[in-house]
């Protein structure tokens, strides 16, 4: 079985063929003619390796109102991603072997991306004690990133011990950082806005504090230490400080937090309601910077279905987070590519091959050359449409980019040689 | 107007304006009067929807509908079933498929009276929401002001105490900005907003330095609580620090007022002889929130449904 | 006040009444009045309605001063929150309500307007009376009837008797409030 793509543009560069067969890339060239091959046509389109995501809430077990590991795989593999990392804050908690197993295993039936499962730092989140992070990386799941997200590892101590024990995995801890002493209660950026909006703040230090303890603690006893959905400027200057010293830090971005600033808040719809909150226009220009300059390594979706009855109240009870996986690669290509910070090798940097790197996926993030997985997607750049929540594939509907014209369009999406999208659709 | 008033920047000058005119034109027409109604929203149905306790709020504007001749239903959602989001979209559309004209809401969460506008055709009056705003009252305490010093334009208005808690001073805020008066803060910075700086007021953290040259001081209650969270060491050393007393009203020009929304702690931000002396407007504030509210019932609702 | 010239430019139509018409007419009620009320005179009580009924009501009581020598109490009943016609007009600011010292109970009120055409704003007037207290009697004196009534209400004192289309409008001017004395008919746009 092979499979000629004709025409398409590696990291936007010269137009060739490639034709790919058992999964793999057997060959790239010029006018490619292969009898009996199915041909896919990709005149103008941009090919990028399968795009991983390091940060996907896929709600499954527990939640599959908002979300299920296959709706989630669907919307991921539509947005040109071959390798989704599915947070562990679904109910019961990721927290043993059983569990990242079992979303594993689901992520293989749907067999849209591959569903790396992440494993909780800490006992049910409760940042008291640590699980058994060597269990979860034994299992079949092969889990490397151990985060509490949606809950920060505040206790020092814990923290500590946690960055030392994943040494022996060659695992990471993805610290959602946030001391929650200075968050109890807090519903957006602490600034101008939440100060008129009277909406309780959520201030930038207590984001920064804890990037700045972790990344000391990280260089301290020699542990990799990536920190999730970075949201602030003081955030991307402790983090060009750390990497300067040699610690071993790696950083990603969310979409939103690339495009979106608290004025969005002014509406109280809480389809805007994110933790970290969204910031201010300078906290967004220099997250833009960093992640441009390698500050910020990867850009991380931190996809959070919700059901509407959570998002369609008063914004206090609302929950946090917004969906990312569909739209991602637009929001680059508007906040990255179109104004010049990144070329189509830095968003392949950015969003495939660092984070694969980051996650010790060793199929994924890879070139587009001859003898690498067939990992990859067709990207049309020119095309531009206004973003239709009804239109997803995820079981939720909380985009905050309803109605928003956001440039880009994912044709086609190739897991290990198979299409898992084509035309713009869901193979399966 | 708008159809909604939602937040005191709902309100430009001409209609803030508009409302306290027209408030003094129903006080007057009702002043003295045996028949304290009026006919003017027969026939319309005005709802309170209360998420929180507030007896003195609900009252003020149950009157003041009841007054304007409107059917008017009182909707305690505290302590029932309702307290969380899906029900207040669930409770507004009931209300409204019921045929109500205007939703006069009370929430503990802010930007909830925004939601419910979202929602509903009719209008919807911000009776309060969290740490938001509560125009109405600012919209009272603006007629009080103007009632006993005659203007509002140029008028120094010092306003002590939780203002990082009070929707109440929010909402002044930004009304005296728009009808022209001279706002400062005073607070302990602890119980100020970070991004107070882009206020339209000046900040103070010493009473005593402004109250020479206050036309208005009004008062926010502070709860002893507050403490607990470190936003102040003892409800002792607010009283000494920010408390209005005998002492520190002496201080006054001999014709600033003393204003406080209400509900007092007395002993805590004001003292007892403070809130009952002749500077004391606490009880014209009341009895103004009627007229007020009338005229604002009046004026959202008394017109065509589209004429906006 | 400016002079004429100041005015804005109005469409060249010949008046029905003008200023001096204006003046007579008020005459000729105010003597109407003092005629009919006889001893009573001194416990009558005008009340205008706002806008122009107001100005009205004050002339009146100065020329019936002049003829009589006898002071008659003026009001204002601004009948804005009675209209029952809220919805179609859309929200209006309120006007001045007086009443003089002494109150209306037990005396007789004359109601006066500029303009009768349907009748409802003087039944809107009566609904407010009723809530201010209760007259003996109340009469009604218009500068202008121009018929098309819409409800079973008739002027006890007349200026004009003005028969009118209803697609046309009465315009009545009073230098208190417009500069001059004036009444025109229109033809609406």
């Amino acid at each position: 079985m092979s499979m000629l793509i004709k025409g398409a543009k590696p990291y936007g560069e010269d137009a060739v063929d490639l034709l790919v067969e058992d999964g793999r890339i057997a060959a790239i060239g010029d006018e490619l003619t292969v009898p009996g091959a199915d041909v896919v046509q990709a005149a103008g389109l941009v090919a990028l390796p399968g795009l991983v995501d390091l940060h996907t809430h896929l709600r499954e077990p527990g939640r599959e109102d908002a979300e299920t590991v296959e709706t989630g795989s669907r919307a991921a593999a539509l947005g040109g991603y071959t390798a989704v990392h599915a947070m562990a804050n679904t109910d019961p908690v990721a927290d043993t072997a059983g569990v990242v197993e079992q979303v594993w295993r689901l992520g293989q039936q749907a067999g849209l991306v591959d569903v790396v499962p992440v494993g909780a730092v800490t006992v049910g989140l409760r940042g008291e004690r640590l699980a058994e992070l060597g269990a979860m990386a034994d299992s079949a799941a092969r889990v490397r990133v151990f985060s509490d997200d949606g809950h920060c590892v505040a206790d020092p101590a814990l923290m500590r011990r946690a960055l030392e024990y994943v040494k022996a995995l060659d695992g990471v801890v993805a610290q959602h950082a946030e001391e929650p002493r200075l968050t109890v209660g807090a519903q957006m950026n602490e600034g101008d806005r939440s100060a008129r909006l009277g909406l309780t703040g959520w201030p930038a230090a207590a984001e920064e504090a804890v990037i700045a303890r972790d990344v000391l603690l990280a260089g301290h006893v020699g542990a990799r230490l990536h920190v999730c959905h970075v949201s602030t400027a003081g955030s991307v200057e402790i983090l060009r400080w750390a990497k300067s010293r040699g610690v071993q830090v790696t950083a990603e971005v969310t979409p939103h937090h690339l495009l979106l600033t608290d004025e969005c808040a002014e509406s109280y719809d809480p389809v805007f309601k994110v933790n970290p909150p969204l910031r201010t226009e300078a906290d967004v220009q220099a997250l833009r910077a960093g992640l441009a300059d390698g500050t910020i390594d990867a850009v991380a979706t931190d996809h959070a279905p919700h059901a509407v009855e959570d998002k369609e109240s008063e914004w206090a009870s609302a929950r946090p987070g917004m969906l990312g996986l569909e739209q991602a690669l637009a929001v680059v290509v508007q906040t990255m590519v179109e104004p010049g910070l990144l070329d189509w090798r830095g968003v392949a940097e950015r969003m495939s091959v660092a984070p694969a790197a980051i996650g010790r996926l060793e199929s994924h993030g890879r070139p587009l050359a001859v003898g690498e997985p067939a990992n990859l997607l067709l990207l049309d750049p020119a095309h531009r449409a206004p973003v239709d929540p009804a239109a997803l594939a995820s079981r939720s509907r909380n985009s905050p980019y309803a109605g928003r014209e956001l440039p880009g369009r994912v044709v086609a999406t190739f897991l290990r040689g198979t299409a898992t999208v084509l035309d713009g659709k869901a193979t399966r | 107007m708008k159809r909604h008033l939602l937040e005191a920047g709902d309100l430009d000058r001409d209609d803030a304006t508009l409302v306290l005119d027209t408030a003094a034109q129903i006080e007057s027409a009702l002043a003295g009067r045996e028949v304290k109604k009026l006919p003017t929203l027969r026939g319309r149905t005005v709802v309170n929807l209360f998420f929180e306790d507030s007896t003195r709020t609900r009252i003020s504007f149950e009157l003041a509908a009841k007054r304007l001749s409107a059917d008017v239903i009182n909707f305690s959602a505290k302590g029932s079933s309702v307290s969380k989001g899906e029900s207040l979209k669930d409770t507004a559309l009931t209300l409204e498929a019921m045929g109500s004209d205007a939703i006069v809401v009370r929430h503990g969460a802010s930007g909830a009276p925004h939601r419910l506008a979202q929602w509903v055709q009719g209008s919807v009056v911000n009776a309060g929401d969290g740490t938001h705003e509560h125009p109405t009252q600012a919209l009272l305490d603006a007629y009080t002001i103007r009632q006993r010093l005659g203007r509002l334009d140029g008028v120094r208005v010092v306003v002590v105490g939780d203002v990082l808690h009070s929707r109440v001073a929010r909402s002044n805020v930004w009304l005296l900005a728009t009808l022209g008066a001279e706002v400062t803060l005073v607070a302990p910075p602890t119980l100020l907003p970070v991004g107070v700086g882009s206020w339209p007021v000046q900040v103070s953290y010493d009473l005593d330095a402004v109250l020479p040259k206050a036309d208005v001081v009004m008062m926010l209650r502070v709860q002893a609580e507050r403490m607990n969270a470190s936003f102040f060491p003892s409800a002792r050393e607010y009283s000494r620090r920010y408390g209005l007393d005998g002492r520190r009203m002496g201080a006054l020009p001999d014709d600033a007022i003393v204003m406080h929304p209400g509900p007092m702690n007395r002993g805590m931000e004001i003292a007892a002889e403070v809130a009952d002396s002749a500077r004391s407007t606490i009880v014209d504030q009341v009895g103004n929130g009627v007229s007020v509210r009338m005229a604002v019932l009046y004026l959202l609702l008394g017109g065509a449904p589209d004429s906006e | 006040m400016t002079g004429s010239s100041a005015l804005p430019a109005e469409p060249t139509i010949a008046p029905l009444l003008s200023a001096d018409d204006v003046g007579r007419v008020v005459d000729r009620i105010a003597h109407q009045l003092i005629e009919k009320a006889g001893p009573d005179l001194g416990g009558l009580v005008l009340v205008g309605i706002p806008t122009r009924g107001a100005p009205l009501a004050r002339r009146l009581a100065t020329r019936i001063e002049t003829f009589s020598g006898i002071r008659v109490d003026v009001g204002t009943v601004d009948i804005t929150l009675y209209r029952d016609d809220l919805r179609l007009r859309g929200v209006r600011a309120l006007e001045d309500t007086r009443l003089p010292e002494a109150g209306i109970d037990g005396r007789l009120v004359v109601l006066v307007d500029d303009v009768l055409f349907s009748g409802r704003s003087v039944r809107a007037a009566l609904d407010a009376l009723r809530d201010l207290g209760r007259p003996r009697a109340v009469q009604l004196a218009v500068l202008v009837d121009r018929g098309h009534r819409e409800l079973p209400i008739r002027a006890d004192y007349v200026g004009k008797n003005v028969p009118t289309s209803r697609s046309q409008s009465v315009k009545v001017r009073l230098a208190e409030v417009d500069g001059r004395d004036e009444v025109t008919v229109e033809d609406q746009a």
